[in-house]
């Protein structure tokens, strides 16, 4: 084999396939999903020795950002169509840009939204896709992606078998990180059509961390007893720095709101913390928990079974406990 | 109003997970089934409710699955779907089950097409944007509420931390979140009447799918809770933050 050859294969490589990474920017701002998602992007880009480039809708705030995590350059479609979320639309915008720019890998958050448009795509792109995936693809005999299935009680591993494939990453799998530099934006100029799906109102609830992007998590079930004492998991969620979650039977006795309710029927939630106070550990919250990194449960019955899927444990009184601990993290922050 | 629900079957939520020797196939071998709970308790149902405030509404059930599942099928029958279609494939993959439900909806003209917000074993949440991407119909994901007067629907759905309330005309694609409806258990009269209500058995048609499952691996186990006594609070938040380092 010559050297201009394989040159030709690098160049080649180069031009056909690309990584493309799908940016989600609510308010025009980036979350912490953004941020794993293009790292994870570069990740795939340096095994299929290629580039990432970012992918954005909308107006949005400094997007040259992007770049400290690994995108070699960012585009922007700019049009009124992508004001307000569409699957419709936003497919159409993301794929013409796949198509324009000649990618092969398509990555998105495995959002609310992202997860709408994962499907949509792999379908008008005629790719392979894997939703959910949580590891950087390897490619020892063929594109394989990795997800948690059955509730997180097992992994998958999947082989990609299309040119064109279609990723969603789920969240807190990778941290992100930055390894380069801001870069310019460039505008990209595809047709995207109007929004049959009209938004009319968001209501979010402000100044708190959602549950599935929380990094730490105060949860608590049943063993509360009474919504009036929720006072001292908020206190124990405030000194932690973490976001409150709950069992299910305390949303269904509308002790908390539903969103806040993990599990298998609830939100699935990933967090590098989460606490678990006065739950027993019941196989389907645990669906919507075992992924944590880090687990510590605190019951009075040590025959709990959480006790089995936790990291730490502390058997005791939970109006005890709880206030102690509480006491001790502020003590830790303190210092 | 027509009204397609699309129903899918996932081994019961206590069912014990195994694999074949290879870890390349699920081992069913003593697995019980039932319905994917958001396909039942809140696509199915919201279905049934909205077909009651619509006089002359049918909702049809639609499988991709063999038959093995008619006995999940009917338990649909029994909560009050007129009528049900069995596409006769094993579902493997997402994309492959889309299209199958997909040429089934082409000719019907649906006004509605539930699916649940996500099946229990896989956790894709794939299906319902790709059956409308199929179909070219609008899609609104995490519906926890829906009204439809005359033509306009109007939904709440979940986003990260909140909710947004969108507005969207039949016909379109929606899955089903907690809060569209409430469960409810199939009453002796709806058990009877299933029975004898239709269940069609359709073939596939021919689609190859692109992706596939190659290995499934058990998560590593966790290395033993360290238990951590109950004056010892300080000494909790030691470990989290030099031994877990997550603090
Ligand atoms: C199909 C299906 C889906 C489900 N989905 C979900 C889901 O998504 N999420 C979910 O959470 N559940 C879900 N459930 C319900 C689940 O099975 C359990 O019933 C539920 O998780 C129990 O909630 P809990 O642990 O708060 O309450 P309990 O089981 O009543 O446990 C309370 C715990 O608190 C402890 N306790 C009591 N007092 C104190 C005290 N003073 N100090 C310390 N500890 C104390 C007790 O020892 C006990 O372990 C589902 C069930 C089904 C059938
Ligand atoms: N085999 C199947 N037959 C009919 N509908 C299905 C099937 N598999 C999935 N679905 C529908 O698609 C939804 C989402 O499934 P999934 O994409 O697997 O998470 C489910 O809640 C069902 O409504």
């Amino acid at each position: 084999m010559c050297r201009t050859s394989s040159y030709l294969n690098d160049v080649l490589q180069k031009i056909y396939i690309m990584v493309l990474v799908y940016i989600e920017s609510p308010k025009g701002q980036f979350k912490k999903a953004a941020f794993e998602a293009v790292t994870y992007g570069a990740k795939v880009a340096a095994a299929l020795k290629t580039t990432c480039v970012a992918l954005t809708l909308g107006n949005v705030k400094d997007a040259g950002i992007l770049g400290e995590y690994g995108a070699s350059k960012v585009y922007n479609i700019a049009s009124s169509n992508v004001e307000t979320f569409d699957s419709q639309s936003f497919t159409t915008a993301i794929a013409n840009a796949a198509q324009a720019l000649n990618a092969s890998v398509v990555i998105l958050s495995h959002s609310a939204n992202g997860k709408s448009l994962t499907g949509r795509l792999a379908v008008r792109l005629n790719a392979g896709t894997v939703s959910g995936a949580n590891a950087v693809p390897t490619l020892n005999g063929g594109f394989k992606v990795q997800k948690s299935v059955f509730s997180g009680k097992a992994i998958a591993e999947y082989t990609i078998d299309a040119p064109i494939k279609v990723i969603s990453l789920m969240g807190n799998s990778i941290p992100a990180q930055k390894t380069g530099h801001s870069v310019a934006v460039s505008a990209l100029d595809v047709a995207v059509p109007a929004p049959r799906v009209k938004v009319i109102s968001t209501r979010t609830a402000d100044g708190h961390v959602p549950l599935p992007e929380a990094e730490k998590v105060v949860s608590a079930g049943r063993g509360v007893k009474d919504p009036q004492n929720w006072g001292i998991i908020e206190d124990l969620a405030a000194a932690v720095g973490a976001t409150t979650a709950c069992s299910r039977p305390v949303a269904d006795a509308g002790w908390r709101p539903h969103h806040e309710h993990v599990g298998q029927t609830g939100v699935a939630i990933r967090p590098n913390l989460y606490i678990a106070i006065g739950i027993s550990g019941a196989i389907q919250h645990l669906a919507g928990v075992n992924n944590s990194r880090v687990i510590v449960v605190i019951n009075k019955d040590p025959e709990a079974p959480f006790f089995k899927a936790a990291d730490y444990g502390v058997v005791g009184d939970l109006f005890e406990v709880v206030p102690r601990l509480t006491a001790a993290f502020k003590k830790f922050k303190a210092n | 109003m027509k009204i397609m629900v699309c129903v899918s079957k996932t081994p019961d939520t206590t069912a014990k997970i195994s694999f074949n020797a290879a870890n390349t196939e699920f081992n069913s071998a003593g697995v019980a089934y039932i319905m994917n709970p958001y396909d039942e308790w809140y696509a199915l149902v919201r279905a049934v409710d909205l077909a009651k405030q619509f006089p002359g509404s049918t909702v049809t059930v639609v499988h991709v699955g063999r038959a093995d599942s008619d006995q999940i099928i009917r338990k649909g029958l029994a909560l009050e779907a007129n009528d049900a279609v069995r596409i006769d494939a094993d579902p493997h993959t997402a994309l492959f089950t889309a299209k199958q439900l997909a040429e089934h909806a082409r000719s019907k003209n649906y006004d509605l097409i539930f699916t649940g917000k996500e099946t229990i074993d896989h956790n894709g949440s794939d299906v319902g944007a790709m059956l409308a991407e199929f179909l070219d119909l609008p899609f609104v994901s995490y519906a926890s509420k829906m009204t439809v007067a005359g033509t306009t629907a109007t939904i709440e759905r979940d986003i990260e931390g909140g909710v947004e309330v969108v507005e969207v005309k039949l016909p379109f694609v929606v899955s089903a979140a907690k809060g569209m409806a409430e469960q409810r258990i199939p009453n002796m009269m709806g058990i009877m009447k299933a029975k004898n209500k239709p269940l069609a058995v359709v073939p596939p048609v021919a689609f190859t799918d692109k992706a596939k499952v190659t290995r499934f691996e058990l998560p590593k186990a966790k290395s033993g809770v360290r238990m951590v006594s109950a004056d010892e609070m300080d000494e909790l938040v030691r470990l989290l933050h030099s031994e877990a380092k997550v603090i």
